[in-house]
Order: structure tokens, then sequence, then C-alpha cells
């Protein structure tokens, strides 16, 4: 595996924001999430639950309330004297419940009028609460309406009488979200201790057709507020405060149980945050609204495998760069000479030009940028420094040369004809001659830069690419699918390599192919041509291709190989899969030098320190 | 008495009454509990034993109120047997033999010929649940040999098995998994839980099941005390479940309410939970029932739940969680440091109870007559924790004294230790704390003992203690100005050589006082206190002493560990015969100089009973036990037998009782077994309505004796008109059914002849019911033969219908009739 220096860097102040939303399109088998910072994330739950997209509306996401005056140019309903949270049609469109404060209206949407006012109870365990907040409301066909409240309650209503039909008090604090699935046999509901209730409509007995709700499960998969919960036909989804999303596929419902009847929890996000200069050793930090500069520390002194040096020089935080305005950041990228910083938000684009006089930093913004180049999807700089690659959400790639202080634009790659998909992964060989792009399921394509002009399209594979790269002098492809598969293509000779053939007619191993965090980098060694690394958020590997592979048989995980084994032993068992899980969960990961590696960790229990308190409950036995 | 009397030992009551499950009458006016070989019946209202259905020939596992017919109750037995009772007269109807060894029953209402029970037929681990045809026959025994296998592999626990759904299927669990067997199917799934290793879990084991008796579903307890709420089960892919969690130890027991609204529970913890709803966040608690709650019963009509406790009592309870009655046995909960002991006022065995109290228990009644709160300190149910123990306990002469030692042993060198002396009060006729004495002892108190004879009017009691003393109490003045308050001093503390102190014991007229120090005894003047004189045998620790009583109070008897029995003659200081035993138990006979020894061998335990006199025993009856018997008492007899056979004149003045190593209390009876099944007294219940306790003995006869003298008081002054319901005319006439009734013209003569008083006299027959009628109000205690006799009376009676009926009797007639009562008219029930 041969021995690194680490540089263990700590210091990424990332915290995901807390999920607002989630819905579910069946016919996609795609699941929308918006964050309360006002991302809007798009998963492909069929490619093994990749993150496909990520959109940033304007400014943020508005909590989804439906006032009655929205509808007003419509119809007039009849005017309600406190506001609505909450708003479910009927599936045939004939009526609306709408959740207020204590109370539940049924509107008739031909008339405007409503039907029924159902009142809620404030009574919280006896004690009676200031005001009960409809939450959240569901209307089945069959007229029932599901109310959830914050006082914990889940009441089923008759929307043809307007009587409470049967009352569940599930939790102490409030029942945040609720979600039903297609055939309305189940539903689930959020609380705000964090637990995941199921409902199923069972029948009472066997030989009856009297079917009644009960409550099933409860699962405990978050620490704060379920905000909101989506029920897809084999899975219940979730997401909150704590801003994982947490997706719990349903036993019964699940045909074969093979690995995607496991629990998924979807912490970090599906892209890089983090961008690395080789030469300056600069890690540039993406958050939301803003970008962190850094310089690595270093160290003179030296120890033995397993050591932590004493730093001689503390890591510096060279620049704090504010975006304008109130959009997001979409990408951002810093040369690997770091003289130069890129980064786009929703219809922006910024360039800035970095001097360096001993220790000071002038920041210097590059003005006049084309108008084509106004929002982002990808940024990257070629090797040198000169070129910068830019992957617009029109699906057009933009060549642009850097000169000092100012730029040229060379040339725009053209969209293939009929498609509209953008490109969102791009890849530039260290030799800067080609350029290899990816959208989310169409194959990858490899443009000649010296040329400016195609030169190969990548066959297409079903899972959408999540990491590529280029080896230096080979100039070899390699790319990392959803699916956990690795191919490697070799651009010159337009084909797959011997082995990419290989290990494809070999397989992976089948722990390998159950790891739930796609590959998000790729990097290669300079002075070892055989050697891959890479990494997902809890490994990180070294393939070396001169190795046996391994097969299901043999461990994937082993340990550094024990010294005092024989050497024949430790060629035995030595296979083409280096991994090291020291560091997770693993954001980033580079090759700085030859012997130096940068790793960045992100570790969860900091996240839940920044995290608003959850709610105190009492644990028996404390 | 026949000499071919053999003496035998028996179970003296003190039986489980948690065992098994409790059932309940129809109408939830009795409950029936298991308590050994026989079925108890004790009223709910009152608590009393009304029945005991004796039969069966080894412990009865399983009672079920016949679904056909609710007045008779199903039985069954390790001895194979089923049983039909008739319980409101006690009666044993039928008998059916299996042959197996039945471990548990079940009735359904829709299989009207057939039970179902739990038996293992080839391997001793292996329990199945059969259904057993019951033949319709009219004999008494019945051969049921048509078995017919529902499901295999089960446990054998009654708890483990439910039935849901009128009879629809069948559940059972065991280990990690619920098996559900469809009857109309035929067909079985089953679920399993995952039984990893990992901690969350480990304790998955099911522990009971319950079904719901209106909706599919069954719920089952956990080891981990989760409860699952199972549906949908009839599909083994769609099943689901819901978890309720509030027990921190493993479920117990689970039952339904009869309308299946709500699901109750009981653990370790002590504490009834009822779950409204089947919901997590809608429950209501019944706590401190005192001991683990073991079985959960629900009455028939809905108003009653009963809760078996681990230690040995039901606790009934009202729908709306009030318990209502406690029917308390035999503790048998904890360990008995105390051994056995007799309360010289109640005769009652006295020693260790529920943690912490001393259980006084009747043994003529088998029933808990109090419990008396030593240690008064809240009981805590944690495994691990190490709690004060109840170890030692005397009575004073007359019972007015007790005395008492707790200690708690933390550590090597920490003991807590603490003597209490009780007073008894008359007023509140209890026990009341008179001195509280804190480290009596350095060490471990070895033996505690009251100096009982006649001529000391000052109460003396002696402890003695591993840390080498022995201690002399004296009852004396407190420290009270008024000189009014009492309270026990030390007196004197001897010891010798700095050994151990292990017994102590009085002798018979509290002149001397014997103290055993490891191997030697001293004997001690009790006036002086000073040392009189020691024997060494060098035989090992003396493990008993005891002096002889009456005749033969010259000799000490000592026992030591390595199996030697020493007799010493006090008067001549020297060693009068010794005898190779190792003796486990040593007990004087109160009422005579007999001593009973128990050996322990490897075959099982012996019995031995001598004079100190004499080195030939008595009486020897071998393997009286196979466990080790753990202690022994006697316990004077209310009124002497006279066996004439000199083997056995030793149990003429007093009963010998032993508790073993498995908390089995047993004694000695010369009664054969079928004298001792035949039921002692045949109660029948005079009128079904009123609980029959001993209030309404007392006040129904001394109404009867009033309404006697307001009889007789009428006779002198008018003619008494008959009641209504006494004529038979009038009777007829309300009982017939309108439609089959002839016209009202026919019966009105009839009807006005019945209204007029008539001077005739009577016929013998008449005169016969009317007492008969009169003696039934009077004495409860009729027994069911002169029922029937009544019966027969008034059948002849109706047959005369137009005669009129006045009872006007004179004193001799009513002697004559008196006569005609003790005339045994069994003989009509044969015909």
């Amino acid at each position: 595996m041969g021995e690194f220096k680490v540089h263990r860097v700590r210091f990424f102040n990332y915290i995901p924001s807390g999920i607002r939303c989630v819905a579910y399109n069946n016919q996609s088998n795609r699941l929308a999430v918006s964050r309360t910072d006002g991302t809007v994330e798009i998963y492909n739950l069929s490619a093994n639950y990749f993150q496909e997209k990520v959109g940033c509306e304007d400014g943020s996401v508005k909590l989804f309330q439906i006032t009655p005056d929205k509808i007003q140019f419509e119809r007039n309903f009849d005017r309600q004297k406190s506001r609505i949270l909450s708003l479910c049609w009927h599936p045939s469109g004939t009526h609306v419940a709408a959740g207020s404060i204590d109370y539940i209206s049924v509107f008739d949407v031909k008339s405007g009028s409503a039907v029924h006012k159902m009142l809620v109870d404030r009574q919280y365990m006896g004690v009676s609460k200031r005001k009960c907040i409809i939450w959240g409301v569901a209307f089945l066909s069959d007229g029932t309406v599901i109310s959830v409240d914050s006082a914990g309650k889940v009441q089923f209503w008759d929307s043809a009488t307007g009587t409470l039909v049967k009352n569940h008090l599930i939790a102490n604090a409030d029942v945040q979200s609720i979600a039903v699935s297609d055939q309305e046999d189940s539903f689930v509901v959020g609380t705000a201790e964090g637990t995941v209730f199921h409902f199923q409509l069972v029948s009472v007995t066997s030989n009856s057709s009297e079917k009644q709700w009960v409550r099933t499960k409860p699962f405990q998969h978050h620490t704060h507020d379920v905000r909101a919960v989506a029920h897809s036909p084999t899975a219940l989804i979730s997401g909150g405060t704590d801003t994982h999303l947490v997706i719990r596929p349903l036993m019964e419902k699940v045909e074969v149980k093979n690995y995607d009847a496991a629990l998924r929890k979807i912490t970090f996000p599906h892209r890089r945050l983090i961008s690395c200069s080789k030469k300056r050793q600069l890690l540039l930090f993406q958050f939301t609204h803003h970008l962190e500069l850094w310089r690595l520390g270093s160290t003179v002194a030296t120890g033995k495998n397993g050591d932590t040096l004493p730093l001689s020089r503390n890591a510096d935080h060279l620049l704090h760069l504010k975006t304008k305005g109130p959009e997001n950041i979409i990408c951002s990228c810093i040369s690997p000479c770091g003289s130069w910083i890129a980064y786009s938000t929703t219809s922006r684009f910024f360039l800035y030009r970095l001097n360096y006089e001993h220790d000071n930093i002038s920041l210097q913004r590059v003005s006049k940028m084309p108008a084509f180049l106004r929002s982002a999807l990808q940024i990257l700089f070629s090797e040198d420094s000169t070129k910068l690659f830019v992957a617009s959400n029109q699906g057009s790639l933009h060549v642009i040369r850097l000169l000092e202080g100012s730029f040229k634009h060379l040339h725009t790659f053209q969209p293939q004809s009929g498609t509209v998909e953008s490109m969102c992964l791009l890849a530039v060989s260290p030799d800067g001659n080609w350029l290899a792009s990816s959208g989310t399921s169409a194959g990858v394509h490899v443009y000649n830069i010296k040329h400016l002009k195609l030169h190969c399209t990548v066959p297409s594979y079903n899972f959408p690419v999540t990491a590529l790269a280029i080896a230096p002098n080979t100039n070899n492809l390699v790319i990392a699918h959803s699916d956990q598969q690795v191919f490697e293509y070799s651009i010159p000779d337009k084909q797959y390599t011997e082995w990419s053939r290989t290990i494809q007619k070999q397989g992976f191993h089948y722990l390998w192919l159950q790891r739930d965090t796609p590959i998000t980098h790729i990097s290669f060694h300079p002075k070892r041509p055989m050697h891959i690394l890479l990494h997902d958020a809890y490994m990180f590997c070294i393939i070396d291709k001169s190795l046996p592979l391994p097969n299901d048989k043999t461990l994937l995980y082993n340990p550094l190989p024990p010294t005092k084994e024989s050497d024949v032993i430790r060629r035995r068992t030595a296979h083409a899969f280096k991994i090291s899980k020291i560091y997770k969960p693993l954001l980033f990961m580079d090759l700085l030098d030859e012997r130096t590696l940068v790793a960045v960790e992100r570790p969860l229990d900091d996240i839940i320190a920044q995290l608003p308190p959850p709610i105190k409950k009492k644990k028996f036995g404390t | 008495m026949v000499a071919a009397e053999s003496v035998r030992v028996v179970r003296c009551g003190g039986s489980e009454l948690s065992f098994r499950r409790a059932a309940f009458s129809a109408d939830s006016k009795y409950i029936f509990c298991v308590s050994g070989d026989f079925v108890k019946v004790h009223s709910t209202a009152t608590e009393e034993c009304v029945h005991i259905l004796q039969g069966h020939r080894n412990l009865v596992t399983g009672i079920q109120l016949n679904p056909n017919n609710h007045l008779q109750l199903y039985s069954c037995s390790f001895d194979g047997t089923i049983k039909l009772w008739d319980y409101i007269d006690g009666i044993l109807i039928k008998t059916f033999t299996v042959g197996h060894k039945l471990h548990a029953l079940f009735t359904l209402a829709c299989a009207e010929d057939s039970v179902f029970v739990i038996i293992n037929k080839d391997k001793p681990d292996v329990f199945q649940l059969v259904s057993v045809k019951l033949p319709k026959s009219s004999s008494q025994e019945i051969e049921a040999k048509e078995l017919s296998f529902v499901l295999d592999y089960i446990n054998q626990s009654p708890k483990c098995i439910a039935f849901g759904n009128e009879g629809e299927y069948v559940a059972a669990v065991r280990d990690f998994y619920l098996s559900v067997y469809f009857f109309k199917k035929k067909t079985t799934s089953r679920f399993t839980l995952s039984s990893s290793k990992n901690k969350k879990h480990a304790k998955n084991n099911f522990t009971c099941v319950a079904c719901h008796p209106k909706e599919d579903c069954i719920a089952t307890g956990h080891k981990d005390g989760k409860i699952r709420l199972w549906r949908n089960f009839d599909d083994d892919k769609k099943y689901t479940y819901t978890c309720l969690h509030w027990h921190h130890d493993m479920v117990m027991d689970l039952a339904f309410s009869v309308t299946g609204t709500s699901l109750l529970s009981g653990g370790r913890e002590s504490v009834l939970v009822e779950w409204r709803d089947a919901t997590e966040k809608n429950k209501e608690f019944l706590p401190r029932l005192g001991a683990t709650i073991e079985h959960i019963s629900v009455s028939p009509a809905g108003d009653l739940f009963c809760t078996s406790h681990s230690d040995n009592k039901i606790i009934i309870i009202h729908r709306n969680l009030e318990a209502s009655a406690v029917i308390q046995g035999l503790v048998k909960d904890s360990n008995i440091f105390t051994g056995l002991m007799i309360d010289p006022r109640t005769k009652a065995l006295v020693l260790n109870g529920k943690p912490g109290h001393l259980q006084f228990y009747s043994l003529q009644h088998d029933k808990q007559l109090y419990n008396l709160d030593i240690i008064q300190q809240e009981y805590i149910n944690d495994y691990g924790l190490i709690q004060i123990e109840l170890t030692k306990a005397a009575f004073g002469r007359y019972g007015n004294w007790l005395a008492t030692v707790e200690q708690r042993q933390e550590k090597e060198t920490e003991l807590e230790s603490q003597m209490k002396l009780w007073v008894y009060d008359k007023k509140t006729q209890g026990f009341v704390l008179n001195t509280k004495i804190n480290m009596p002892h350095e060490d471990h108190i070895t033996a505690l003992c009251f100096c009982n004879a006649e001529k000391f009017e000052n109460p003396t009691l002696v402890t003695a203690s591993k840390d080498g003393h022995f201690k002399v109490w004296i009852l004396t003045d407190d420290s009270d100005i008024y000189k009014k308050a009492v309270g026990w001093t030390c007196d004197f503390v001897g010891s010798y050589h700095k050994y151990q102190a292990t017994n102590c014991c009085f002798s018979e007229d509290g002149s001397l006082l014997a103290v055993s120090f490891e191997e030697i005894v001293t004997i001690w003047d009790s006036e002086t206190w000073e040392l009189k004189c020691t024997f060494c045998q060098r035989a090992g620790n003396i493990r008993h002493l005891c002096f002889g009583r009456l005749t033969c109070s010259k000799y000490l008897l000592g026992a030591t560990e390595n199996g030697i029995l020493c007799c010493w003659n006090l008067l001549s200081c020297a060693l009068e015969w010794s005898a190779k035993l190792t003796i486990r138990v040593m007990e004087p006979d109160p009422c005579s100089e007999n001593i009973a020894a128990v050996s322990q061998s490897s075959a099982g335990s012996d019995l031995f009973v001598f004079k100190p006199s004499e080195p030939r025993p008595l009486y020897i009856q071998k393997n009286i036990s196979r466990e080790e018997v753990q202690w022994g008492v006697f316990v004077p007899r209310d009124v002497p037998e006279s066996f004439t056979s000199e083997a056995y004149q030793w149990l003429n003045r007093s009963q010998f009782y032993f508790l073993t190593k498995s908390q089995s209390l047993l004694t000695f009876s010369t009664k054969s077994p079928e004298e001792k099944l035949t039921p002692t007294s045949k109660q029948l219940l005079a009128e079904e309505s009123l609980p029959t306790t001993p209030f309404y003995f007392i006040l129904g006869k001394h109404r009867q004796q009033q309404d006697k003298k307001i009889n007789e008081a009428l006779e002198s002054e008018l003619v008494q008109l008959p009641l209504t319901e006494n004529i038979p005319a009038i009777s007829e006439l309300l009982h017939t059914p309108a439609h089959v009734l002839p016209s009202a013209s026919f019966l009105c003569s009839k009807f006005v002849n019945s209204l007029l008083l008539s001077k005739e006299t009577k016929s013998g027959e008449e005169i016969l019911e009317d007492v008969d009628m009169e003696e039934e109000k009077e004495s409860g205690d009729d027994s069911d033969e002169e029922h029937d006799f009544t019966e027969n009376t008034q059948d002849t009676n109706d047959t005369e219908l137009g005669e009129d009926i006045i009872h006007q009797l004179s004193k001799s007639e009513e002697k004559e009739l008196r006569k005609f009562r003790k005339v045994d008219y069994s003989w009509i029930t044969v015909l």
C-alpha cells in the first residue's frame, strides 16, 4: 500500500442543512428533498439511492402554505380566521381538507364553502395546552381525514359527518408530518421526538371485511424533529432537523432479501465540496453562502507508522469569501497552482485571482464575465492552471484560457443534439489534452482540447457516474458508477482496458458492491502508474492493478498485513483492493505529492453538537 | 385403632396456589385455584375456601370451566386423568383417564366433546398439544384414548398456548418463534424473531401469549419486557406487529379483558399494567402488589381480574383496578433462615415469609394468618442487590416475647446487624416493637434462645455469636422516670477461649445454660453465670444442641458436623452414649421426652425418634424424602391421638412437620389415602345467592332461633297462616306455564280450598316434609342426601294436592321429629 504522511483535516465546519420537505414520485422512482437552506436534492432510488441533482432556488424555499387567498382567483373559499398550516385534496378533487390551529376544515371545491369544521381537542396528557396546531392532514378516498397535531395525536375523522372516529396518542411532543401510501393501506407519521410511526390498515378478523387502522412499528432513526415523511411503495422515507435522510424499506414489500432491503441513512451530499491546490497546499471549502481557503499545516518531525506528528506550523485560515446576495453556491474550484478561485451561484459566475506576497494574499475579482457564463454546475481548472472548464446548466461546456488577470473564451462544446442534459462531472488529463464530462445518465464524453472536438463517447451504462478521473501518462479514464462498479477506459485506444475487462468478467467482491455511499473522488499516484486511489464517505481504497483480484471467499477489508508473518503468506493474502477505514466520515481525500495525502473528515458528533438540542426524553434507568 | 396402621409421609397443605392460572366461575362468585393435588374453590367476595375438590393423585396442572355447562369444572393432573366436577356441591362427576402425564388443559366452546391438553409422549423434553375426545358415557370412570395431534415441539407451560377467535386458530410460542395453527386451513404459520447474540436482541425470547377475544390479534410477552401485538398473521409476508414497552424485566403473563378493549400484563415489577385500546400512551397501573405476578386471569363476566403471585397468593382485582380480596397461602418465596417455629399463642407455624417478614401460617386451615413486618423497610426487587435478611427468630414463654435478628453483609468486614424484641400487645392482638439493639454482637449471631422455665419471672434471652461471645439479655426497667416502660439490656457476656459460639440452649427448668463453642460444650449456671463444666468430644463442631426433657432432663444431646450424636449425663458429667449419625435436624418434642432427628445420607433422609435415656431409637422411618430435610418442628396436637402401637406412640401428643429443600412442607399421617380422600365435611350451600361465610352460619342460626321463638309465641295465640309459597296448590299455579293450565273455574275451588285452615291431623309424610323444610333453613350443613330426600317428599306431597297443611307441633312431637332427622336417609339416593 505504501506509506503516506496524512494531513488529517478536521477544520471543515460543514453542517448539512435540515430537511424541510420530501416528495416521492412513483413513476420515476425519484425522491426530491428540500433543505432549510433552500437546496433541492433529487435522489434516484433505483440507482442505488444516488443523489443526482442539486438545485438551488432563489433565496430560501418558503414553507409551503397554501392560504385560501392563493386559490382565490379560481374560487373564493370561506374566509378562515387563523392561518392554514396543512392542506390535502380528496383524491377525486371534490373536497379539500385544511388543517388550521385548533380545527380542521373540509371545503367543497365547487361551492367553495366549508362543509365541516372539526374541532380538535387541546388537551394534552390531561393538561390543557394553549393551542393545538394541525401540522398535517391526509384525505383518503373513502372520506376519512387523518390529522396530526402538536398535542401528539393522530386522529381519524369522518369527513361526511365531521366526527372523530379514532384517536391515537402516540407522542409527548408534536406530530409534524404525515404521508399516505398510494394504495391507502398504510401511512407514516413523523414526530418531534425523532420517532417515525407506521400505521397499517388491517382486517379485524381474517374472515371479515371490516378493517381498522393499527399503529404497528415505531422507528427511531432520528434524534431531532422529523419534519417530512414520504411513503414509497416499498419504503418509508423520513428527514428532519438532524439532516439525515433515512430510507427504511418495508420488509413485507421487498421481494428478495438483498442489500436493497437494508436501511439507508444519507447524511453527506454525494458531491465534492472541497477542492485542493496541490502546489500551494491549499484547501478550498464550499459552504452554502461562503467559501473558506485554508493553508495546511506542516511539520518537520518524522515518526514511525501510525505516529501522530507534531505540527511546526498550524493550519491557516487565509480567506473567507462571502457571496453577494441570498443565492446559494452551487460549485467552486481552486486552481492547482492556487492563484485562481472560481465559483458559481444559481445565476452568476465569479472568478477571482489570488496574489501571494510572502504571507499576505490579495484577492482580485476578474470582472466582465461573459453573459453565457451565468450559472455553472461544475468548474474545473487544467493541471497547469491555464485553462478553465465550465459545465453550464444548459448542457454546454465552455473552455476558457486564463491569462494573467484576464481570460479568453476559446470554445464551447454544445450538447449532443437531442439531449438537454447538463454535465455535472468533469475530468481533465494531466497533460491537458483530454477532457471527460458526464451527465447524470448518459455516457461519458471525451473531448480533445487541442483540436477542440469530441473524441469519443464511452458506452453508456445504466447507472449514473459518481466520479471521473484521467490517469497521467496512460490517459486511462477511470469511471465510478453509483452501483459501485469501476471501469477503466483507454482514451487513446477508445476501448476498455484489459484490467477493466478482467474485473468485469470476474466481478467485484460482494462486500464492495454492498457499500452504500458512492465513490466521490478518484486520484492517481504520479510514480506508481498501477495504483488508483479512490474514496467514499467511509473508506479510502488503493487499487493495485498488478495484484490479483479478490474473489468472494477472500477477506476484502484485510487490515495491514502483520509484519511478523512470512512473505509467502503476505503475498498470498494480498489482493488488489487495499482499504483503509481509519478516516471517517471522509469528505475528501487527495494526494498532495508522492508521500503526502490530505484527508478531510467531518465527525458526526461535531455536526450533532451544532444542532439545536433535541427534545429531552426520560430514559429508563437514568 | 387397628394394628395394621402404617405411618406415611404426606404433604400437608401449603401447596402452591400460583402454580397455574386461577379460573373464575361464570357469575364471578367463585374462584378456582390449584393447590397441590387439590382444587380449591374460594368465594371471591369473602376469600373463604368453600370447597376443596379432592380426587387427583398428583399435582393438578390445569383447571377450566366446562364451556357447555358453566356449573361444571374440568381439571387435569400429572396423574393422567381429566376430572369433571360439580363445584357448587364439590362432587366429582366423571373421571376421564388419558394415560399420559397432562401438563395443561384448554377447553373451547366450539369443540363440544373434546378438550386440549399438553402431553409429552416420547422424549422427556418434547411437548405436544393434542385434542382429547371425551366419550359420552354414563359411567363415572371413562377411558379417553382418542387423541389427535395438533402442535408439536411446544413449551410445556400453558402460558405459551392461546386459542383465538373462538377456536379458529391456536398460537404457541417457544424460544424465539411464534407458531399459529389454523384449524380450518390446517396450516401453521411461524414467525421468528432475531435471536442474535448482540445486546439488542439477546432477550427476544417469548415468554407468554394471549389472543384477542374479538379480533385477529395475538399479544406476546418477551423476556426483555416488551409486549408485541401481532396482526395479519394469516399472511406469512404481510404480518405486522406493534411493540408496547413498559416492563423492564420479563413479561410473566398477559390477558385480554373479555371485550378485548384492554390488555393486562404483569411481571417481576409486581405492578399490574392495563393497556387500554392497546396503545402505549393509554395505560393504567395497579402497583405494589407485593411479589412477582406469575399469572393473570379474567372472569368470564368481565368484572374481576385476578393475579397469582410468586409468594403464593392470589389477589382478586376489581375491573376498576382495585384489589378486593387476597387469598394467601404459605409463602415459599425466600430462603428459610429462621427455621420452623410454633407460635405458642396461635399454634401457628412461624417462618420467614415474604422478604423482611415473619409469616404466621395456620396448619389446620392451610392459610396464612398474618405477616409481621420485621425489617420495616421498602423492599427493592432487583437482581444482585444485597438485602437485609431476617436470619433468626425465637418466641418467649407463652408467646409474650418475640426476638428477631436481621443482618446484611455487603463486604467481608461490613456487617450490619440488628436484634429486635417484640412484645405481644393484648389490645391490638399483635406484636409491638419493644427494643431495638444495633449490632448486638460483633459478628453473625448463630443462635438465639429464651429461657422458658416457670420460675424465672424475668424473661431472659441468650444470643451466641461467631465473635466468640454469648450474651445474656434481660428485661429491665427502662430509663423512664415513671418506671413504666421496660426494655432489654445486656446482663452478662460470656466467652470460652475465644472460640466461636455456635449454639445455645436452656435446660427445661432453666437452671442450666449450654453453649457450644465449636467442638466444646460449656454448661453455665443461669443464676450466677458461672461456668460449671465442659464437654468435649473432639468430633467436629457442634451443630445441634438440646437438653432432654421431663424424665430425661439430666441428659444433654449434641450432634456434630462429623456425624456423631453424643449424649452426656449431666449428673455424672460423662458421656452416656454416642452414635454415628449425620444429623440435619434435631428437634425435641415439647410434650414428651422424645427427640426427633433427621439424618442425611446419599439415598435420602431418614427419621429417628428416640429418648435420650436409651440409645436405641423408638421409631425409624427410612427415606422420608429424597431431598435434604432442612427444618423440622413438633406441633402439639389439639386432641391427642391414641395409638396403641409402640412405634407410633410418639405421634400421640404432637405431630412432626418438616420442610425439605424444595420447600415442601410434609408431615406423618396414619390415615390411609382413601380415608384422607373422602371429604371430611360435605357442605351444601343453603342458598346460592348468599356467600357461605362463618358469619352467615352464625347469623343464620341465630335468626332461625329467633324465628322459632316467634313461631312458638304465635302458636299459643292464633292459628298461623301458611306462607303462600308453602301451599302446593298455589306454587303449582304459579310454576306451571300458562298455556298448559286448565281453565280458571276448574282451579278456583282448589285454590280456595288451599287457603282454608283445617284441623285434621297430618299424615306422617307431611310432618316430615315440614320439619325438613325448617331444618334446611336452620342448619346450613345439611348433607345433600337430605336435600334429595326433601325433594322426594315434596313429590309425594304434590299428589295430594287438595289437602291443607298447617303446622302446629307440640313439644313432644317436635322431639320425635328431631329423632327423624338423625336417621340416615342416604339410602334414598341409592334408589
